[in-house]
């Protein structure tokens, strides 16, 4: 097969020809584009006879140029001239994308839109609550619809099985403060206040929020992909079809045993973190157990184990809420349900974490010092 | 478009073997493939249709066996070094397969931008959309994303990055599976109408009677790990071979039969 390039030449006869030689083809095309372009003023005929080889793009050109220089096309064969008709009907008005605005007004644009996105995101979690609520009420009022096996299936995924991964945890945390603590207590001479330090900080915050992000890793995650991935094979639909609320069915056992999980596990993370306290204190500050266990005793009040066990329950609200509601969000792909897990964590240990902050000051206010 | 030349062969595979691990797909296959025509290929399940398509395309390295397209050896090829095969082929996958992060248009652009790097964006931009809309999508599908169209204009909008470069062959998997009868046979027509504009030859992988009945020149039958017969159908039928009895007796090839209308009724061609 020749493969000459394409080319064409005018020929001045009243009106102009153009007549065109080689192979008018994406492959052999060049420059002939931008000489089309060139050309101004009417051309009153287009003579094809000299074209060896014409493809979809080849014809475009020429319709294009036919179009813009009402020039009359010659010189085809039968099976040219059904492309360049199909080519032709195939015309849509091209819309060039925009041009991007400067860098400025797109940051701004870019902060405006990352706003208006969390605030709807936020609305949406505050309306999902307000479901759950009101899901939970509907349970409640007709106790036969509540799920008992499901629930306690929940209890012994968030609860049970967290105990290893959250007491490891703990343990190691307890043992990080009084190493810290006693470091820094005995520039003072004062490394008996250690045990306060261990005590306290353990039961009023780092227990309960430790455990909330490690229940927000575990099972807000696996919430979000598990919701997800059931509303993308249709389960959910398949749910409402038959009668069954994903709300009673799925939300409310999961939030349930979050919430009936977060104080037992942030209750059993302080006690594993305070023995870790009292190992690295006998070890290293020559503090007996039984002794570091007594001054837990005087000198931490009930009211700090209060305010770990008030806080717990609300955090898991937030972890399963948000957990659930991101799951439920999920629509069209895959790659939604990854994004939407990413989130439900992200989400739920901020809010935890906002929410914490509110507590720390009401617990001052009340006295709870 | 071409002036037509002389009927030549595009595809030829001899010897062809593959397997994966222990299991051996295909052991002596051959098959040729004319130019300008379209080769249905069909098999049951795991009979290795899509397998022999990856080999012709250079996706799977058989184990023994030559496989020429365009008259050159693909096997054992280096990317750079085939490329003048690939801008001459478009591959359609059962999926689409198309870029998830780019539009339809965008799709489209890609390989002409790849092999093509000289063409301004505005050309770009009406070559995308001419192709979006000669593959029978509406205008404003070239620039939404993959997920936001159905499986069927996935199908389309494949089709349309396919046939970029304005390819001489055209592979296509199962490009009618999961559609609906008239979009399947809205399919058919565009690929025959396609065929005859283009000058396209078109390796059609498919399970859809109708499909072969209406649009294929002729007819591979994958069996016993290599092709058991070529030809068009009415040759197929004077075969006293089981499968393709079944395949083509069976229930639903008497209703493509009925349905195509104008082929005469088997019984007559049986032997």
């Amino acid at each position: 097969m020749m493969r000459g390039s394409a080319d064409f030449e005018r020929i001045e006869d009243g009106g102009g020809t153009l007549r065109f030689t080689g192979n008018l083809s994406l492959a052999c095309l060049r420059d002939l584009p931008d000489r089309l372009n060139a050309i101004e003023g009417p051309v009153a005929m287009l003579d094809l006879s000299g074209v060896e080889r014409l493809d979809t793009v080849g014809a475009w050109l020429i319709h294009r140029f036919a179009r813009d220089h009402q020039s009359e096309v010659r010189g085809l064969e039968p099976d040219e001239q059904h492309l360049l008709e199909q080519v032709a009907a195939a015309e849509q008005p091209v819309e060039l994308p925009p041009r991007p605005a400067s860098p400025l007004i797109r940051v701004v644009g870019e902060i405006g839109e990352a706003v208006t996105k969390s605030a709807g995101t936020m609305l949406g979690l505050l309306g999902f609550l307000g479901a759950t609520l009101i899901a939970f009420w509907n349970v409640f009022t007709h106790p036969k619809r509540f799920r008992f096996n499901a629930t306690i299936q929940r209890f012994e995924v968030v609860g049970v099985s967290a105990l290893g991964i959250i007491g490891l945890m703990s343990f190691l945390i307890g043992i990080v403060i009084a190493q810290q603590g006693a470091v820094q207590l005995r520039q003072f001479g004062a490394e008996v206040y250690t045990i306060n330090l261990v005590g306290r900080i353990t039961l009023r915050e780092l227990g309960v929020l430790m455990t909330a992000i490690m229940v927000a890793g575990r099972s807000g995650s696996a919430f979000a992909a598990q919701l997800g991935t059931m509303k993308l094979t249709e389960e959910i639909d398949a749910m409402r079809t038959i009668g069954v609320s994903p709300m009673e069915a799925l939300v409310v056992p999961r939030t349930l045993a979050v919430v009936l999980m977060m104080p037992l596990l942030g209750f059993y993370a302080s006690v594993v973190a305070i023995i870790g306290g009292a190992l690295l204190s006998w070890a290293t500050l020559g503090i007996p157990f039984v002794t570091f266990i007594e001054r837990i005793r005087e000198v931490v009040p009930l009211t700090d184990l209060w305010v770990g066990l008030v806080k717990a329950p609300v955090f898991g609200l937030i972890i399963a809420v948000s957990g659930c509601f991101q799951g439920m969000q999920v629509e069209g792909d895959a790659e939604q349900v990854g994004s939407r897990t990413t989130t439900a964590v992200v989400q739920a240990i901020f809010l935890v974490i906002v929410v914490d902050a509110f507590f720390a000051v009401f617990f001052s206010e009340i006295g709870w010092i | 478009m071409a002036r037509r030349e002389q009927e030549d062969t595009i595809i030829r595979v001899r010897g062809l073997r593959n397997g994966f691990g222990e299991q051996i797909v295909h052991d002596g296959l051959d098959l040729d493939v004319r130019r300008g025509e379209i080769l249905g290929v069909v098999g049951g399940s795991g009979t290795g249709k899509s397998v022999l398509m990856r080999s012709v395309v250079g996706l799977q390295t058989p184990m023994e066996g030559t496989i020429e397209v365009f008259g050159e050896n693909t096997i054992g090829r280096e990317e750079t070094d085939s490329i003048n095969i690939r801008k001459r082929w478009g591959v359609l996958f059962q999926g689409g397969a198309l870029f998830s992060t780019l539009t339809v248009s965008e799709n489209v652009q890609l390989p002409i931008k790849e092999f093509y790097p000289g063409l301004d964006a505005a050309l770009l931009q009406e070559i995308a959309a001419y192709k979006v809309v000669m593959t029978g999508l509406p205008a404003n599908a070239a620039p939404k994303y993959p997920s936001e169209l159905s499986g069927g204009m996935k199908k389309r909008a494949g089709l349309a990055r396919a046939l970029a470069l304005d390819p001489e062959l055209l592979f296509l998997d199962e490009p009618t599976a999961g559609l609906d009868p008239i979009g399947a046979a809205a399919f058919d027509e565009l690929t025959l109408s396609l065929q005859k504009t283009l000058g396209l030859t078109v390796f059609l992988i498919t399970h859809d009677l109708d499909s072969l009945y209406a649009i294929c020149d002729r007819v591979a039958v994958l069996a016993d790990k290599r092709v058991i017969a070529v030809g068009t159908i009415d040759e197929l039928l004077a075969l006293d071979h089981p499968w393709i009895q079944e395949y083509f007796n069976g229930p639903r090839g008497r209703a493509a039969v009925a349905s195509a209308g104008n082929k005469p009724a088997p019984e007559d061609k049986r032997l």
